[in-house]
C-alpha cells in the first residue's frame, strides 16, 4: 500500500439528493465498487482529494424491465448482469462482456456505471453498450439529462459527465431480439486480463443481406469506438468476400491503435480485421 | 452525512463475531483483517485485484479484500479462512486440499479455498469447467492447478 491515507477525504451521503448537493458544492470524485480506484490507491496513483462513496445509494441500483427498454441502475454489478435472464436472451453482448470482465471476485464488485465513468479505452462493457444503442441518464442537482451513449466519450478519459453529475442509469432498447450478436475480447489469457482488442457487433439480416448493423471496437482508439463508416458500407450488402474485404479496409481507417504494455499497434490492427471477418462469416 | 479525513468507526462481522475498528475510510479490508484483527490467514499477493490471494467472502460473495475500502464495510459480514473450521475440524475443502496436494508453498491457498467455498455453496458437484471459471481469479505459481481442480472436484470423497 503506497498511498498516504490522510491525503484522502471520504463522504458517505445517505441519499442521492445529499450526494448531488455535495457534488454541486465541491469537487468530489465518486467511488462505487472500487475495482478501479482501489487499485490506483494501492499503487499510490490515486489523486489526493475528496471522494464520494456512492456505493450504498439505492436510487442508483436496481434493474427494471420495461416494454420497450431495460433500465440498469449505475450500480448494477457484472454478476447481476450475468444473472438476468432477459439480458442473456436479448443483450448477449452485454452478458458476454460481464462474464469476461476480470474474474468472479471483480464481477461481484465492479459496476456498469463505474466502468463507463472510468472511461478506459480498454473497458469491456462499453463496446457491448454501443452495439445496443444504449442511452445513459446523468443526474445532478439541476436535473437529469439522457444522452446517447455513442456521444458520451469525447477523447481519452474525457466524457460528457460534468463534475456535478453522476451516472444514474443505463437504458438499452429492446429491439435487438432478432439480431445476430457477436462479442469477442482478445487478451493475454481468458480471465483476469485487460483487452488488447475487443470487437462487439450485431446485425439484422434480411434473407442474405445485412439490413442493419452495429459495430464497435475497444482498445484500438483513445476511447471505445463505434465504427460508423464500416457499418455504412456493410449496410445493405450481401455477405461476400468482396464485402468483407471492403469492410476490413474501412475499419483500419477508423481505428487508431497504439503500442503499449499490452500489445502493439500492428497486432491490434491485424486482430481487429480478423475479428471483423469472424463476425461477418458467422452471419447466416 | 458522515465525513472524515482521519478515522471512522466500522462495525461489522468477521467469522460470525461482531467486530469494531477505528480506521481511515479507505483502509483496505485486507489491512483491517491482518493488522487490526490479527487474522493473517488472508494473504496479500498483488494488491491490485489480479491474483486472488486476499479473497474472502463478503455477505457470502467472493471479493478481493485488497479492493474493499473500510467505508463500504459497515454492517457487512466477512468470512475468512480462519472461520472455516468448526470445533477444531477442518472444512471438507481444506481436508481435500491437504489430501490431494492442492497446496504447495501455500500463499495462494487461503484465496483458492475461499473461492472454492463460494463455488461449493452454489453447486455441490461442480464440473471441471465450472471449477475453472470460479477459480480463474486465483493465481497459483506452484501446482500447475491440476491438484487444485482435483481437490475441489473430489471434495468429500475418500
Amino acid at each position: 500500500m503506497h498511498a498516504f491515507l490522510p491525503d484522502f477525504e471520504v463522504y458517505t451521503p445517505r441519499s442521492l439528493r445529499e450526494a448531488l448537493a455535495l457534488l454541486n458544492q465541491n469537487n468530489h470524485k465518486p467511488l462505487a465498487g472500487g475495482t478501479d480506484l482501489m487499485v490506483l490507491l494501492a499503487a499510490g496513483n490515486l489523486p489526493a482529494g475528496s471522494y464520494l462513496n456512492v456505493n450504498g445509494l439505492e436510487e442508483l441500483g436496481g434493474m427494471e424491465v420495461g416494454k420497450d427498454k431495460v433500465r440498469l441502475g449505475a450500480l448494477t454489478t457484472y454478476t447481476e448482469i450475468r444473472r438476468q435472464a432477459i439480458l442473456c436472451k436479448e443483450f448477449p453482448n452485454l452478458v458476454a462482456a460481464a462474464r469476461q470482465t476480470g474474474a468472479l471476485a471483480i464481477q461481484n464488485r465492479g459496476t456498469i456505471g463505474g466502468n463507463i465513468a472510468n472511461a478506459s479505452p480498454a473497458a469491456d462493457s462499453p463496446p457491448a453498450l454501443l452495439t445496443y444503442d444504449a442511452e445513459i441518464k446523468l443526474i445532478s442537482e439541476k436535473g437529469t439529462r439522457v444522452v446517447p451513449y455513442k456521444d458520451f466519450h469525447l477523447g481519452y478519459k474525457k466524457t460528457l459527465l460534468g463534475t456535478n453529475e453522476l451516472i444514474h442509469s443505463v437504458y438499452v432498447p429492446r429491439r435487438f431480439r432478432n439480431w445476430h450478436h457477436y462479442y469477442r475480447k482478445v487478451g493475454a489469457r481468458k480471465s483476469q486480463a485487460i483487452s488488447k482488442v475487443i470487437i462487439a457487433a450485431c446485425a439484422l439480416m434480411n434473407k442474405d443481406r445485412i439490413q442493419d448493423i452495429r459495430l464497435s471496437a475497444g482498445s484500438v482508439a483513445p476511447y471505445t469506438l463505434r465504427c460508423f463508416q464500416t457499418e455504412e458500407i456493410l449496410r445493405g450488402e450481401k455477405k461476400s468476400q468482396a464485402a468483407i474485404q471492403k469492410a476490413k479496409t474501412m475499419i483500419l481507417s477508423e481505428i487508431s491503435p497504439i503500442n503499449d504494455i499490452r500489445s502493439t499497434a500492428k497486432y491490434r490492427r491485424y486482430v481487429t480485421t480478423q475479428l471483423l471477418e469472424e463476425f461477418l462469416l458467422s452471419l447466416p | 452525512m458522515s465525513k472524515n479525513r482521519r478515522r471512522i468507526e466500522i462495525r461489522f462481522r468477521v467469522n460470525r463475531k461482531l467486530r469494531r475498528v477505528c480506521v481511515h475510510p479507505l483502509t483496505r479490508l485486507l489491512d483491517i483483517l491482518r493488522l487490526e484483527l490479527g487474522l493473517t490467514g488472508t494473504k496479500e499477493g498483488c494488491g491490485e485485484g489480479e491474483c486472488g490471494a486476499c479473497a474472502v467472502l463478503m455477505d457470502g460473495e467472493l471479493v478481493n479484500s485488497c479492493l474493499i475500502p473500510a467505508v463500504q464495510l459497515h454492517g457487512r459480514s466477512i468470512e475468512t479462512i480462519e472461520g472455516l473450521s468448526k470445533r477444531g475440524r477442518l472444512h471438507p475443502i481444506q481436508q481435500s486440499f491437504i489430501q490431494r496436494g492442492g497446496t504447495q508453498c501455500g500463499f495462494c491457498t487461503s484465496g483458492m479455498i475461499m473461492a472454492s467455498v463460494a463455488l461449493l455453496m452454489g453447486k455441490k458437484h461442480p464440473s471441471s469447467a465450472q471449477i475453472g471459471e470460479h477459480l480463474a481469479g486465483n493465481l497459483c505459481r506452484c501446482t500447475g492447478y491440476s491438484p487444485i481442480v482435483d481437490s475441489v472436484r473430489k471434495v468429500g470423497k475418500k
